[in-house]
């Protein structure tokens, strides 16, 4: 039956597994990033605050910058640590 | 009638529906009728694929009410919106490979389809059947009516006669060409709103004034607006961060994202798919958001928050340009609706009438059925947008989270935890979607927060609960 198919052990459902985890992980640092910046730096009073291009630096750090480092990161673990493997059934010849 | 901007937005429509009939071509020469009109296939490539998964889930929201939304909040509010570039990554990477490589060992093709190959249970078909049909179907009506607005409003032609115009254009590359046709016209369009983002902030940039300008306007008017928590400081940290929740990492859950994370061809598709639509998802929704608040000094005191793009593209752009900027929001409601009919008419065929009613129908019959449940799909919407019920603009405001409470755990944790079962994934749909149309109903922002974070902690202690305890059970079902 296929029902039992999903608890073989697949030498590919590791690497999936991992690639999941690493995705919760970047996640978790984006959330830090947006957070610490925008209400780190922007809970002062607006007269104190500093700017980046013309932008409010809690603003900028978070917003703009945030999403640069976010892009670039993913860009980085996609290359270095995803893996290339076929997505079609191994072994199956019942079509 | 203003033909300068009409034109651009014709051309636009022409191009749309031209891909859409040649894509038709492969639906035409298939052997597998079901895997090439409801999943194209598997056969996206990387940019189609992040552009199908962007387009699909950028809205009317992201376009009008969004933009109008941070015109009266301030900065705040681009920050809330922000949240959204985990929708980039996230759903491709935590379904990921696995999903893809489960999905094509079941032959899957829809959400259900693997809820049902995972769990084998009737109830669970159902149940999730129901939901999709239920908040998907109101999800579409009310994009409908705001596509027939949008138009109304461009060429000043009647509302009826917009809602025509719209629909048709629809309507025909959905039925005809299916998944293919969507996901390429996606792609283009979501070149459309990549541009238009772009020309509309140089522009309200350049009509502000430059950037330090706009803030102090801002700044001077109500400092709060350059603040992050709103412009009447009642935006807090917790009810902005729960919107990771709602518009963040829940979005794995909406069937019509998930089902094209088992669209794409190969590995490789999906590694670029990942990097492209964080891009480009991150600069639309920054950018337009952005574009909402530069907006407020270039065009002070506008009253309805969904017209401040519109009227901006007008005010700072020339007519033949803001024709193709206002394209942007069109294309942005089109690729949405257009996933959702083809979602909900291939629940009908595949997983409502191939399962239960009649499930050796033959391949020809299922394929005249597929395009005409579609068909009779649009037209039913037509005719409720028309005059929309009470009813499906309620349902409508439960859609998104109302998805996401139901299917979250039974996708995430079907696919990585063993010992998730049938009574788990049915516990998990009823205390997720129960639970969150209680809260919002009596007790929305329960802990300051969106009460979608509630209801999914719920339904995850729900899904791990009866998984647990009908464990024996299950075992003896299976041996």
């Amino acid at each position: 039956m296929k029902k039992t198919n999903m608890n073989q052990d697949d030498y590919r459902y590791k690497i999936a597994n991992k690639e999941a985890l690493i995705g919760i992980g970047i996640v978790i640092i984006n959330f830090i990033w947006w957070y610490g910046f925008a209400y780190g730096l922007g809970s002062k009073d607006p007269a104190e605050y500093t700017y980046v291009l013309g932008l409010p630096a809690w603003f900028f750090y978070s917003c703009v910058l945030g999403f640069v480092v976010m892009v670039l990161l993913i860009w980085f673990v996609v290359n270095v640590f995803f893996t290339d493997i076929p997505l079609d059934e191994l072994e199956d010849k019942e079509i | 009638m203003n033909w300068q901007a009409i034109l651009p937005l014709v051309l636009f429509l022409i191009i749309v529906f031209s891909v859409g009939m040649w894509a038709g071509k492969y639906v035409k020469r298939t052997d597998s009728f079901l895997q090439e009109y409801f999943l194209g296939g598997r056969s996206l490539g990387g940019f189609v694929l992040a552009m199908t998964m962007v387009t699909t889930y950028g809205s009317a929201s992201s376009f009008l009410s969004g933009p109008g939304a941070a015109y009266n909040q301030g900065l705040g509010w681009v920050l809330l919106s922000t949240t959204q570039i985990a929708t980039g990554y996230f759903v491709l990477m935590i379904l990921g490979k696995k999903f893809a490589i489960v999905t094509r060992k079941y032959k899957s093709v829809t959400i259900v389809d693997f809820l049902k190959s995972r769990y084998g249970s009737k109830w669970v078909v159902l149940l999730s059947s129901l939901s999709i049909l239920i908040f998907l179907f109101s999800a579409m009506s009310a994009q409908w009516i705001g596509g027939g607005r949008l138009i109304q409003s461009l060429t000043g032609l009647s509302y009826i006669a917009s809602l025509f115009i719209f629909s048709i254009s629809v309507l025909v590359y959905v039925i005809i060409g299916g998944f293919r046709a969507i996901a390429i016209t996606d792609a283009i369009q979501g070149i459309v709103m990549f541009a238009g983002t772009l020309i509309l902030l140089i522009a309200v940039i350049i009509a502000g004034g430059g950037v330090p300008a706009i803030i102090s306007d801002l700044a001077a008017e109500n400092p709060n607006l350059i603040t992050p928590f709103g412009a009447n400081a009642d935006l807090t940290p917790a009810y902005v961060s729960s919107f990771w929740v709602l518009v963040g990492v829940g979005v794995v859950a909406l069937p019509q994202i998930a089902v094209r994370a088992m669209s794409y061809k190969n590995s490789r598709s999906m590694h670029r798919g990942i990097i492209i639509s964080t891009i480009v998802v991150g600069f639309i929704m920054l950018n337009m958001h952005l574009i909402g608040v530069f907006a407020r000094p270039v065009i002070p005191g506008v009253e309805v928050g969904d017209t401040v793009m519109p009227l901006l593209a007008q005010t700072v752009l020339p007519h033949w340009l803001s024709g193709i900027v206002l394209a942007a929001p069109m294309a942005a409601i089109m690729t949405t609706v257009n996933s959702l009919l083809l979602l909900v008419s291939s629940t009908i065929v595949k997983d409502v009438y191939l399962n239960y009613i009649e499930p050796t129908a033959k391949e020809k019959k299922v394929k005249h059925l597929s395009m005409w449940v579609t068909a009779v799909l649009g037209i039913t919407v037509i005719v409720m947008s028309l005059n929309p019920p009470d009813l499906i603009i309620w349902l409508n405001l439960f859609s998104m989270g109302g998805l996401e409470a139901a299917f979250i755990w039974p996708i995430v944790m079907g696919l990585y935890w063993k010992k998730g079962n049938k009574y788990g994934a049915i516990a998990s749909m009823i205390f997720g979607v129960g639970s969150y149309i209680l809260f919002e109903s009596f007790y929305p922002q329960p802990f300051g927060m969106h009460s979608v974070v509630t209801s999914i902690v719920i339904a995850f202690i729900a899904y791990v609960t009866a998984s647990l305890l009908m464990q024996k059970k299950q075992l003896v079902i299976e041996e």
